[in-house]
C-alpha cells in the first residue's frame, strides 16, 4: 500500500514533512481520517489535534487552518502549530 | 606648530572610534540579514500551500466573496507604509516614503480620499512632524516581524475594509514596502492587498500539474470564507519579512560605506599629521643651523 506524503506547515516555518500511513484531524464537521488512496479533498479544520501515524503517532495542536489531500499528498496548513507533541 | 599635529591626532582618534561603531553595526546587520532571508524562505511553504488552496477553490466556485469583489465606487483608499524603526540604513525609509507620496498623489488625483496606516517609527515621525493625520500605526518590530503582528495588522485592515464607507470604512488597501530582490538591490514596491487578486506568480503550481477535482468540506463558499482572511495575513506577513530583509541589507550597505569613508579619513589625517611633524623637524633643524652659523660669524 502506498504511503501518504505528509507536510505540516505553519505560517513561519515548515513543521514536519515525511511519510505516514494515516492522518487524522478534527474538521469543522467532525473527526476526519485520511488513509492512502483518499479522494482529493480540501477541508477546513477546527481548533484541535492533528495526529500523524509515521511509525508511531505524532501529534500537533493547530489553531484551525485546513487540510488538503490529493494523490496521497496531504498538506496540513495552520497559522500557528504547537509541535511539542511531535517528538523528534 | 605642535598644536596642529595634536589636532590631527585628535581627529584620527575620533574617526577611529566612529569606525569601530559603524563596523560593528555592519557586521550585526550582515548576520541578521541572513536570518531575515531565511525567514522569508521559511514562510514560503505556507504561502505556497495557501495560494494553491485558494486558487483551487476559486476555480471550482464562482461565488463572489466580499474580500475579492471590487467596489464600483471607490471613495476611500488605505495606504499601508512599511518603514524601519531606526535610521542609519541609507535611503531605505526615505525611498519608501517617497514612493508612498507618489501613490498618495495618484490616488488623490483619482478622486479618492487617502487613509494612511503606518508601520515603523520613521513613517510615524514623518507624519507627525508634518502634523498629518493617520488612521493607525504600529512600530517596534521592523527588523524581526512576527506572524502575530502581521495577523493583528491584517485583522484591522480587513475589519476596516468590510465596514461601510459611510461609517469610516475603506474600499481599497494598497501596501508600500521594499521588495528584497537581492543583497544589492531592494526596490520600493506598491501592491494592492484588498480587494484580493489571487496572484499565482512564483508560488503557482507547475503548469503541467492539473489541480485535482477537490471535494470541499463543508462547502466551497465556507472553505473560501476560512481561507481568504488567512491569505491576506500571509501576504502581509510576506511583505513585512521582505521589508525587514531589505532594511537590514540597506543598513549593512550604508554602514559599509561609512566604514570605508572613515578609513579614507584616517588615511588622510595620518598623512597630514606626518607632514606637519616633518615640517616641524625641518624647521627646528634650520633654526639650529641658522643659530650655529650666526654664532660662528660673530666670533
Amino acid at each position: 500500500m502506498a504511503a501518504l506524503q505528509v507536510e505540516l506547515v505553519a505560517a513561519d516555518r515548515k513543521v514536519w514533512e515525511g511519510e505516514a500511513s494515516q492522518v487524522s484531524a478534527r474538521s469543522t464537521e467532525g473527526e476526519l481520517g485520511v488513509l492512502p488512496g483518499h479522494q482529493p479533498m480540501l477541508c477546513v479544520l477546527a481548533e484541535g489535534e492533528v495526529r500523524i501515524d509515521a511509525g508511531g503517532w505524532k501529534t500537533a495542536v493547530v489553531d484551525g487552518g485546513f487540510i488538503s489531500v490529493d494523490h496521497d499528498r496531504v498538506t496540513i496548513v495552520a497559522e500557528t502549530v504547537d509541535a511539542s507533541g511531535m517528538g523528534s | 606648530m605642535g598644536a596642529q599635529i595634536r589636532e590631527y591626532r585628535q581627529r584620527i582618534r575620533s574617526v577611529s572610534a566612529t569606525k569601530k561603531i559603524t563596523r560593528a553595526m555592519e557586521l550585526m546587520a550582515a548576520s541578521r540579514v541572513v536570518k531575515a532571508q531565511q525567514a522569508v524562505r521559511e514562510s514560503s511553504p505556507y504561502a505556497r500551500a495557501l495560494t494553491r488552496a485558494v486558487s483551487a477553490v476559486a476555480t471550482f466556485s464562482t461565488e463572489d466573496h466580499p474580500l475579492t469583489s471590487e467596489k464600483e465606487d471607490v471613495k476611500r483608499a488605505a495606504v499601508v507604509i512599511m518603514t524601519s524603526d531606526r535610521g542609519l540604513a541609507g535611503a531605505y525609509s526615505s525611498a519608501v516614503i517617497k514612493e508612498s507620496e507618489r501613490v498618495v498623489g495618484r490616488l488623490r488625483e483619482e478622486g479618492k480620499e487617502v487613509v494612511p496606516y503606518l508601520l515603523g517609527r520613521k513613517a510615524i515621525g514623518y507624519y507627525s512632524f508634518r502634523r498629518r493625520e493617520f488612521a493607525a500605526s504600529w512600530s517596534g518590530f521592523s527588523e524581526k516581524p512576527t506572524f502575530d503582528t502581521a495577523r493583528e495588522i491584517a485583522q484591522r485592515l480587513v475589519d476596516d475594509f468590510t465596514t461601510d464607507t459611510d461609517e469610516g470604512g475603506i474600499d481599497e488597501v494598497h501596501v508600500v514596502f521594499t521588495r528584497f530582490v537581492s543583497m544589492v538591490t531592494q526596490e520600493p514596491e506598491v501592491i494592492r492587498l484588498l480587494p484580493l487578486e489571487v496572484v499565482e506568480g512564483t508560488e503557482a503550481p507547475a503548469d503541467d500539474e492539473l489541480l485535482p477535482l477537490y471535494e470541499f468540506e463543508p462547502d466551497p463558499a465556507q472553505v473560501l470564507d476560512a481561507l481568504l482572511p488567512k491569505y491576506v495575513n500571509a501576504r502581509l506577513f510576506n511583505c513585512m519579512l521582505q521589508a525587514a530583509a531589505s532594511e537590514l541589507a540597506a543598513r549593512q550597505r550604508a554602514m559599509k560605506s561609512a566604514t570605508d569613508n572613515a578609513e579614507e579619513l584616517i588615511k588622510k589625517y595620518t598623512r597630514l599629521a606626518n607632514q606637519a611633524r616633518q615640517a616641524e623637524i625641518t624647521q627646528e633643524i634650520s633654526e639650529i643651523v641658522g643659530g650655529a652659523s650666526a654664532l660662528a660669524e660673530s666670533k
